[in-house]
């Protein structure tokens, strides 16, 4: 083995693909669950704001392409390069801009930005000023849900730190330059994190979407030119001017990079948060680190609810997880939110729940989202899970899936009739024995809870 | 009796956040103040937040009904929102939700008579690693709700009765430690995940 090595040429080191790579480190969950990493102490002590420092000693273009050089895509979800967001906002404009950090997290089966706001809220800060100058703005906020009390508290707190250390405020870490970012909380509205609902809901408007163009970058919040990115997309950036683009790019797949946050929820031995590298398979997340499911499963959303449902095969399970694998499967990478499906309950009884939760989260704006899931989705699930079903409902609700599918405003229709019509098309059997018999192939559903 | 009057520092630091002539941004922090210090949102309340933002009541209104959040009839000292979405009902939510009902013998939107618990269902509280749970009015999460746990907490805010809750007790799931120079992922169970570490 050794001496096959010593006679090849040398080549690049082989991309860090697994969680098991001696050579990889959790650096964005780094100091989760270390006791008071959230104070300014800790933080200093462990190299925070020294990203920053060096962002701000350069200027915004090598801050932008150290990102792309990285190869940092959004971890919102759509994946797109986050070096290249930054260079769409205008060079020269006396507008002031805004940077606005989305912690809105309220996809079912997100939960990785919450961990990292408790635990590490100067990491999110750091970004926050290596972003903030990357797009020449003074001024950032933190749009973070209602619901994330202790989130937002331990950021406030971090805030006021650093703005008393001189890290934030008119002379921000000493160059000259105004550095202000605020924490602005929602107050349980799923819609608050499209980005553009989100900037009407930061103006104090109810959160509708607003039509694009003009995009972000021309006119978004108060008119001026704004970008959005994800909590996560935001503190990778303070890790990559700290760490370097290549340290980042040093993981991953051709055109995935870097670390990230896969966590799992249902019926999992250890439901959790996992940083790991991109391109690390499902089987190693959802067994070697999950421990691996406790019932039978059928299927898994890959990346929060809205991403279609992949089947629960080998084949899947040795794929690498990363953007183009999923996309070819006909899904996305998503939040990294996985979330597993048992086979012993109702794919029907599922899928109402989760219709039922865009149903709620629908903001009544446009008529294919407001009727077609507010109404006709909800009460045709409904009728087939309490048995008054009938063979044509099946029909039925695959001219819904067609007639809301790209046809509604913004892409919360699509996101229910995605891992909706991706359930059907595995598990049709399923829709229609309930439809013919007046109750479903699996009662898994109903007892569920733990005594102890 | 104004509620803000008082508290003119608050309101300040509020508007401070945003553009000086962007005052309507401050509905949804002022709203959440209102909310949190009375458990609901009065009209008397929704014209105050109008005269800070220079807007009208009729305007504060459609920004409230928007949101979940804010209620504009009174809620219990504690108000116990269940996350029903699917990784909490894969765990067992529908179930909580029917003892919770049963055992304070109120349902969604009621107060009980001693106006201590109040019961809402809400959407996925971004925790579903720790499922199921509840949100306790804005004073934090409840994780990992069994039986006997749900119980144990019932009991506990009818000792303390002021609106405060226990310390959440629910390990953040996965954690990552030095351990002999290396770091490594943690979980909440104290072992090492991954195995060979
Ligand atoms: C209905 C809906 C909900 C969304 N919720 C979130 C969210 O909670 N957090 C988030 O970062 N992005 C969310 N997004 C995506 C944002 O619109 C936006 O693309 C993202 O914040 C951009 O950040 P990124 O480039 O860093 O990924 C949502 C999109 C839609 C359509
Ligand atoms: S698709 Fe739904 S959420 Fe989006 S604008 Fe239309 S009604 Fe609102
Ligand atoms: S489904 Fe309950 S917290 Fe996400």
């Amino acid at each position: 083995m050794t001496a096959i090595l010593e006679n090849t040429a040398p080549e690049k080191p082989k991309s860090i693909t697994s969680g098991l790579d001696p050579r990889f480190k959790p650096r964005l969950y780094e100091h989760v669950g270390v006791p008071n990493s959230w104070t300014l102490e800790y933080a200093l002590k462990n190299g925070a704001y020294e990203g920053a420092k060096k962002a701000l000693a350069g200027t915004p273009e090598q801050v932008q392409d150290e990102a792309k050089k990285s190869g940092l895509r959004g971890r919102g979800g759509a994946g797109f390069p986050t070096g290249v967001k930054w260079s769409f906002m205008p060079k020269e404009d006396s507008k002031p801009h805004y940077l606005v950090c989305n912690a809105d997290e309220s996809e079912p089966g997100t939960y990785k930005d919450r961990y990292l706001m408790e635990h590490d809220p100067h990491q999110l800060i750091e970004g926050m000023l290596v972003g903030m100058h990357a797009i020449r703005a003074n001024v950032g906020y933190i749009y973070i849900r209602g619901e994330y009390i202790l989130a937002a508290e331990r950021l406030e707190r971090a805030i006021l730190d650093a703005r008393a250390a001189g890290l934030l405020g008119d002379n921000a870490m000493g160059f000259g330059k105004s550095m202000q970012v605020f924490v602005h909380r929602g107050a349980g509205a799923y819609i608050c994190g499209e980005e553009t609902a989100l900037m009407n809901s930061l103006e104090g408007l109810r959160a509708n979407p607003r039509l694009k163009p003009p995009f972000p970058a021309q006119a978004g919040i108060f008119g001026m030119p704004t970008t959005v990115n994800n909590v996560v997309s935001i503190a990778s950036g303070a890790l990559i001017m700290r760490h370097g683009s290549d340290w980042f790019a040093s993981m991953g797949t051709e055109k995935s990079k870097g670390n990230f946050l896969f966590h799992i929820s249902g019926p999992v031995k250890r439901p959790g948060v996992y940083e790991l590298p991109l391109g690390t398979t499902y089987r190693e997340i959802i067994y070697t680190w999950g421990g691996g499911p406790t019932e039978v499963i059928k299927a898994f959303n890959p990346g929060g609810s809205s991403t279609p449902m992949l089947p629960f095969t080998d084949e899947i399970l040795d794929m690498q997880a990363d953007y183009e694998n999923c996309a070819a499967k006909g899904t996305f990478l998503g939040t990294g939110g996985i979330i597993l499906i048992p086979k012993n309950c109702d794919i029907v009884n599922m899928m109402y729940n989760y219709v039922r939760f865009y149903a709620h989260e629908s903001c009544g704006k446009c008529t294919p989202c407001r009727e077609g899931i507010g109404t006709w989705m909800v009460r045709l699930m409904q009728k087939l899970i309490s048995g008054r079903g009938d063979p044509n409902d099946v029909k039925i609700l695959e001219d819904l899936f067609g007639n809301i599918k790209g046809k509604a405003f913004c892409l919360l229709a699509d996101s229910c009739i995605m891992p909706v019509q991706s359930a059907y098309n595995l598990f049709k059997e399923e829709f229609e024995y309930i439809a013919q018999n007046g109750k479903p192939m699996y009662s898994g559903y109903a007892n569920r809870w733990n005594v102890e | 009796m104004s509620f803000f009057a008082n508290k003119q520092n608050l309101v300040s630091d509020i508007l401070r956040r945003y553009p000086t002539d962007r005052k309507r941004s401050a509905v949804m922090p002022l709203l959440r103040e209102v909310q949190n210090a009375e458990g609901y949102v009065s009209d008397e309340r929704i014209a105050e937040i109008a005269g800070i933002i220079e807007s009208t009541a009729t305007e504060v209104m459609s920004v409230m009904s928007f949101y979940s959040t804010y209620s504009s009839i009174p809620t219990g000292k504690y108000h116990l929102q269940v996350c029903m979405t699917l990784s909490c009902a894969l765990a067992g939510s529908d179930q909580l939700w029917d003892y919770l009902q049963d055992k304070l013998e109120i349902s969604q939107g009621e107060v009980t008579s001693d106006g201590l618990f109040s019961l809402q269902r809400v959407e996925c509280l971004g925790s579903c690693g720790t499922a199921p749970l509840m949100q306790i009015s804005d004073a934090g999460y409840a994780e990992c709700l069994t039986k006997k746990r749900t119980d144990a907490l019932l009991e506990e805010l009818k000792r303390r009765g002021d609106g405060s809750i226990p310390a959440n007790d629910t390990p953040t799931p996965v954690f990552v430690k030095h351990i002999d120079g290396r770091v490594v992922q943690v979980t909440s169970d104290g072992q090492i995940a991954g195995g060979n570490a």
